[in-house]
């Protein structure tokens, strides 16, 4: 792999769950239970799983949007996990963030113009007739007009208003953009378009991208290595080929037999899990994911297995694995 | 052809406007389509396109003001729904023809325990005792496959899981048996693994019922895995139809075309992953502001003079493949 950007190691974030007048708390939220991983410089390695199985918290913790329970985060081999707001200010300019909802994270007070260039003034970077030069520039970038810069978000589409985000999050040249389901809420033929805007910048910029999607198949088109998370924790690494060829894990394994593909020849749906994922609060005991396994053996209900590499960079966590695998 | 005995729903140029601020608009056009006993109907479209705003009229639940339904008829086993009073109306829904939604607190009430819902639901159409209402109640929940379903019965919907609650949902709307089942985007809102359970239940409980199901969806993938046919809308019309075998071979509008090439694929899933995705430009129109030929047109790459002045019409390019576009003989070659 190229050199690391951001390396995140043990990541946990717990929550309290509170209840009763007393505010007592009654339970924890493993909202994210050890999560290991790390990121190239211009790679993009996809974060999939279920609702609530802490893609989010992981994304979040890593912008320090979130503080963290424990564990480490380096960004370009430093330490960024514990400093402070005044320590961390350098490092916020090279890791940007591009939410789902592009109608709620753009202010419709302001213009698409202010919008974009607010991380420019903010940090001083450029003022008056230079200020709306790389605003400018930075509109044409994502494909939108320059004349548009006036306008208000609610006179954009949802795609456009994605480009706005974009932009704003190109402004001051990030090394890392976290992408939490940026094209979830758009329609199928607005998702090309943005999916490869994403693309073609990472190729011009060279930054890395931690992406999030439900979507499997948006996951595997622009990831080179995809993550499958469950109940907090990773449970599968690898590059994307590998991952989608052969999952060692069960849970990646029925994760992928339940995408419906758009063949009306290939197989059927056939659900190789039963039931829901269980709550985060109690998760269960050793593999969290033995309530739902039909590989399930007596001791998957104590024993919690680790992510071991399984030859060439493909890490699971699975007792069945265990044995061919090496700790890492 | 199916069987004219066979047919359970024959919606015929249904045409239904709102009347807002910024206009009238015509948000389902001259649709038409049939649903026989057994089968399995996507509609598919991009958000806007009209897909719920045709379910709601054939429920009868399009809210006037500011909708209206002013033209067509919608069938179901010979009686023209569009026909009936409201009280004729109550007597068919939930009874012959049923919903389910995404979400399905739209149709649960968050007050009242599972089991005593459905046991309304059944006794408002046939005439029984509350007893057996009750034990078609359990039936139901053991139907759509929740486990413990007489303990279940006695929860309220916030005790249930999201994939729980819309099982809950579709034992609620097949109890009477219905004839036709709609299903509007029934798990967009769902994760992957508790969509294919979701998915396998309703299809299984069709098979087992033969009801007729017109399925909503705006997932390629979906359609795919569950349809027999296909309507594919765009801006408020019917734009094509076909087997879904015939659609996914050969699509004949530049649309269906642009949206499946458009999407991204799983390896390993035997469909071509593509090295770049196509892009179909701009964005959908405003229905208030239509284009006066085809729809399509400002984003079409085949579009030629007469595509902007003239709507084309829906032809039958054989085998009962209907598309609408002036040049669909030409798709497979040019696009
Ligand atoms: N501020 C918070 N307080 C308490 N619990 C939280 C908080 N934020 C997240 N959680 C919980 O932590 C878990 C992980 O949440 P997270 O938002 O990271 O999930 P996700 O994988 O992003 O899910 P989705 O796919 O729905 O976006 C969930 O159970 C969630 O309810
Ligand atoms: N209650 C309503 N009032 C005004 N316009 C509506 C209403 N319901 C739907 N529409 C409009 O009708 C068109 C079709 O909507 P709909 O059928 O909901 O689309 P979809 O295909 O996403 O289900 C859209 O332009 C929508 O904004
Ligand atoms: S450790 Fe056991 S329960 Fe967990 S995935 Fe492997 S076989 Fe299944
Ligand atoms: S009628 Fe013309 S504009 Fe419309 S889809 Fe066909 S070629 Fe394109
Ligand atoms: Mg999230
Ligand atoms: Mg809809």
């Amino acid at each position: 792999m190229s050199e690391v950007l951001l390396e995140v190691t043990e990541l946990k974030k717990h929550y309290p769950v509170r209840a009763g007048v007393l505010r007592r708390q009654i339970g924890t939220v493993h909202a994210v239970d050890g999560v290991s991983f790390s990121l190239g410089a211009g790679e993009t390695l996809g974060l999939v799983g279920e609702s609530g199985c802490g893609k989010s918290t992981v994304a979040r913790s890593v912008l320090r949007l979130v503080e963290p329970t424990s564990g480490q985060i380096r960004l370009d081999g430093e330490d960024i996990t514990h400093l402070s707001k005044t320590a961390l200010r350098p490092h916020r300019r090279s890791m940007q963030i591009v939410f789902q909802d592009p109608f709620a994270s753009l202010n419709p007070r302001m213009t698409a113009g202010d919008i974009v260039g607010e991380p420019l003034a903010v940090h001083g970077l450029a003022t008056g007739k230079e200020l709306e030069t790389r605003v400018a520039k930075l509109f044409e970038q994502v494909g939108l007009r320059s004349d548009q810069m006036k306008n208000f978000p609610h006179q954009f589409s949802g795609g456009q208003r994605q480009r706005i985000c974009i932009a704003r999050a190109l402004a001051l040249g990030p090394r890392l953009i976290v992408c939490d389901e940026p094209v979830s809420a758009l329609d199928v033929s607005i998702q090309a378009q943005v999916i490869n805007l994403l693309i073609d910048l990472q190729r011009e910029h060279g930054f890395s991208y931690l992406f999030i999607a439900h979507d499997l198949a948006v996951v595997a088109h622009i990831s080179h290595r995809v993550a499958v998370m469950y109940l907090g924790r990773i449970v599968e690494i690898a590059d994307k080929d590998d991952l989608f060829r052969n999952p060692r894990h069960p849970y990646t394994q029925a994760l992928l037999a339940s995408v419906p593909i758009a063949n009306p020849l290939a197989k059927r749906l056939a659900p190789l899990v039963d039931g829901d994922v269980p709550s985060p609060v109690n998760p269960p005991s050793g593999c969290a994911f033995h309530t739902r396994c039909r590989y399930a053996m007596e001791r998957c209900k104590t024993e919690r297995p680790a992510l071991l590499d399984a030859g060439d960079g493909h890490q699971v966590a699975c007792l069945l694995n265990a044995g061919t695998g090496r700790s890492q | 052809m199916a069987q004219k005995s066979d047919i359970v729903l024959e919606v015929k140029n249904l045409k239904t406007v709102f009347f807002t601020n910024s206009g009238l608009f015509k948000a389902v056009d001259d649709v038409s389509f049939t649903v026989t006993r057994g089968e399995t109907l996507a509609i598919v479209g991009e958000s806007g396109c009209g897909k719920s705003v045709t379910a709601l009229s054939l429920m009868r639940l399009v809210p006037d003001p500011p909708g209206r339904i002013v033209g067509g008829s919608v069938t179901l086993e010979g009686t023209d729904l569009l026909a009936l009073d409201e009280a004729q109306m109550r007597a068919v829904r939930g009874n012959r023809i049923s919903m389910i939604f995404q979400e399905p607190m739209t149709s649960l009430n968050p007050v009242m325990r599972i089991g005593d819902q459905i046991v309304e639901a059944v006794r408002l159409h046939r005439n029984i005792s509350s007893k057996e209402a009750r034990s078609i109640a359990v039936e139901m929940l053991r139907l759509v496959r929740i486990p413990e379903p007489a303990r279940r019965a006695k929860e309220y919907p916030h005790q249930l899981s999201g994939g729980m609650r819309q099982r809950a949902m579709i034992a609620m709307a097949l109890a009477c048996r219905p004839a036709l089942l709609i299903a509007d985007e029934p798990t967009t809102a769902l994760d992957v693994t508790i969509q294919a359970q979701i998915l396998a239940l309703i299809l299984d409980l069709q098979k087992e019922l033969g009801t007729g199901l017109v399925l909503i969806t705006h997932d390629l993938g979906v359609v795919a895995q569950t349809a027999q046919r296909v309507i594919v809308m765009y801006a408020g019309r019917k734009v094509e139809e076909a087997s879904v075998e015939a659609l996914f071979a050969a699509p004949k509008h530049p649309y269906t075309r642009g949206l499946m090439a458009s999407i991204p694929a799983v390896p390993a899933s035997g469909v071509p992953a593509p090295a770049r995705l196509n892009e179909i430009p701009g964005t959908v129109p405003s229905l208030v502001r239509l284009p006066q030929g085809c729809a399509f047109a400002p984003r079409c790459k085949l579009a030629i003079k007469r595509c902007e002045a003239e709507y084309p019409p829906l032809a039958d390019w054989g085998g009962g493949h209907l598309a609408a576009c002036w040049r669909a003989e030409e798709v497979a070659e040019v696009a």
